[in-house]
């Protein structure tokens, strides 16, 4: 218990340090709100006909932009965190106290899935008020565990992807080189044209990022009659969280590299 | 292993790939003690120093740092120490009491806030954010950190390394305040007056080995030998005659080594009296901890130099 009740009072130092520098938190927050605008004028907000009923391209922009808060948050976020704070040596110093280090990354990893929830938040409520979002109801169950489980295994394999950055400056290189592309593919900024290579999209459904967009969009179709779960999704994507943990476990570095 | 030593080494060893950095070095730091590990960057101070953290493992050698095995890396062991490490590393934007207080609540008996401000000496920066701190007030916010667990044992990485002369001045007071609170200080430096100042006793280490070690006065000792010089007008160099090691400049200055300077003062002063000579400027120098060191570690780089030729 001790080690939780650390976890908790260690939350408020990473708050503090996140509230410190407001630059970097408006724009953390500004971020996904700029491609839900941009997406609404490149693409236009038109009403669109699904099997159900009516709603408008916008009800599909959010759950899309709601995968990519997650793991803006979660996966990059926490990746280029941790690899600053190694570079700077703050790693090895927490190192070298008692406090347990599930308590010291536990902090970092809950700090940054609250944040990816607000950025959900925020985007959402954006999209209800300026786009005229259809925000179903009873699914939200359903939206609120993809998310979870999404934040949690985009955190430990952000933990792990750090175990790959040789330092500070390279971070920002490494996590884009491999979250980008990945977003690309994977149905979250575009769809795949039709006569896009087959490859591509098996690509896309071998890594986690497309079905937790999958899960997302199920979680958010206004005229899903079920639960709008997806487990089947959720299943790749806790895989991989669990490949993560164990990639993380290994081969996670507390020393700055010299 | 004696019950009031702090640090027990036997034949430490440590190698990265080919390279052996820590070659077999013996320690014994008593409780209380501040202990001064000297040597030229490369020598194998720090990964030493590491290995005793529990930042690094070991690959021989028998440790006990305050009864425990650094290696196993216990919780018990980590709340007794403090660690005083090169790079450092605080969140910037916290400030400088948040900081502190963050790394006391990791401990079960942490030493008061406001002491440790004031022992560090950053009274006036309690509410700046750290990463507007000067160099020497980060190294400061450091020692405050490892402080925070009111350690037993603190271990100082360089401490004053890419200071100015007046921050090293703070830092040693700040050393001697902490010894006098009765805490055992292990710290490393490649400043001979560092450990000159601060020590109670100093190990010389060089390629991975302690090649010397003792009081300052005692290593000072080492090396007995004393340099007289003065300067003689022209034409009385003749009372001189017969003294062996004399080093004349050829402007009328002269030195000699004397293991017992006061014999050779007497026979030099008799002799000038005698002739009716002036040893203008006489001066009789003890080496300082300077001149040990450097024909400790020049001695030692010829011998790695010979080592690493095929």
């Amino acid at each position: 218990m001790t080690g939780a009740r650390l976890l908790l009072r260690q939350l408020r130092y990473e708050r503090l340090a996140f509230m410190r520098n407001p630059a970097a938190a408006f724009f953390t927050f500004f971020f996904p709100l700029i491609f839900l605008v941009i997406f609404n004028l490149i693409f236009g907000n038109e009403p669109i006909q699904l099997e159900g009923g009516e709603t408008n391209t916008s009800t599909f922009y959010i759950p899309a932009i709601a995968a990519f808060s997650v793991i803006n948050a979660c996966y990059t976020g926490l990746a280029m965190s941790i690899s600053f704070a190694r570079e700077q040596g703050q790693l090895q110093r927490i190192a070298g106290t008692p406090l347990p280090k599930g308590s010291y990354l536990g902090a970092k990893i809950l700090f940054m899935t609250v944040i990816g929830m607000l950025l959900v938040v925020v985007v959402t409520a954006f999209g209800l008020v300026f786009y005229s979002v259809d925000v179903p109801s009873g699914t939200l169950p359903a939206f609120l565990l993809s998310l979870v489980v999404g934040a949690a295994a985009f955190a430990a394999l952000g933990l792990a992807t750090t175990a790959f950055i040789p330092n500070a400056e390279a971070a920002p290189a490494v996590v884009n080189a491999i979250i980008l592309p990945l977003l690309f593919i994977s149905d979250v900024f575009i769809p795949l044209r039709d006569g896009a290579p087959i490859w591509l999209g098996l690509a896309g459904d071998v890594f986690p990022v497309k079905h937790l967009s999958i899960a997302l969009q199920s979680a958010f179709d206004p005229f899903e009659q079920g639960s709008g779960l997806r487990l089947e999704n959720l299943a790749v994507i806790a895989a991989w969280g669990i490949a993560g943990a164990i990639v993380a476990v290994r081969r996670f570095r507390w020393e700055p590299s010299r | 292993m004696t019950s009031d030593a702090a640090i027990t080494v036997r034949d430490l060893r440590k190698s990265y790939g080919a390279i052996e950095a820590v070659r077999g070095v013996d320690l014994e730091i008593a409780r209380g003690e501040v202990y001064a590990l000297l040597g030229p960057n490369g020598a194998g101070k720090t990964t030493a120093v590491e290995i005793l953290e529990g930042h690094r493992e070991r690959d021989g050698g028998e440790v006990s740092v305050l009864g425990h095995d650094p290696a196993r890396r216990e919780h018990a062991f980590r709340e007794r120490i403090g660690i005083v490490l090169q790079t450092t590393g605080v969140e910037p934007y916290l400030k400088v009491a948040e900081a502190i207080e963050q790394y006391r609540g990791y401990y079960p008996h942490p030493r008061p806030l406001d002491e440790i401000i004031e022992l560090v000496g950053l009274s006036g920066q309690r509410d700046q954010r750290v990463r507007k701190l000067s160099g020497g007030q980060q190294r400061r916010l450091d020692v405050a950190i490892a402080l925070a667990g009111d350690p037993e044992l603190l271990f100082l990485d360089e401490p004053t390394t890419g200071f100015d002369p007046a921050a090293r001045r703070q830092a040693w007071d700040m050393v001697r305040n902490l010894r006098s609170s009765g805490a055992t200080v292990l710290l490393t430096t490649h400043y001979m007056d560092e450990a000159e100042h601060l020590a109670d006793r100093v190990g010389v280490i060089v390629n991975g080995a302690i090649v010397a070690e003792g009081s300052p006065a005692e290593l000072m000792a080492l090396s007995a030998a004393a340099t007289v010089s003065f300067r003689l007008p022209e034409g009385h160099a003749a009372i001189l005659d017969g003294i062996e090691g004399v080093r004349g400049d050829g402007h009328g200055g002269y030195e000699l080594r004397a293991d017992s300077p006061t014999e050779l003062l007497h026979e030099l002063t008799s002799r000038a009296l005698a002739a009716g000579s002036e040893l203008d400027e006489l001066r009789v120098e003890r080496p300082t901890l300077e001149d040990v060191y450097l024909g400790l570690t020049s001695g030692a780089d010829r011998e790695a130099d010979t080592e690493a030729r095929p």
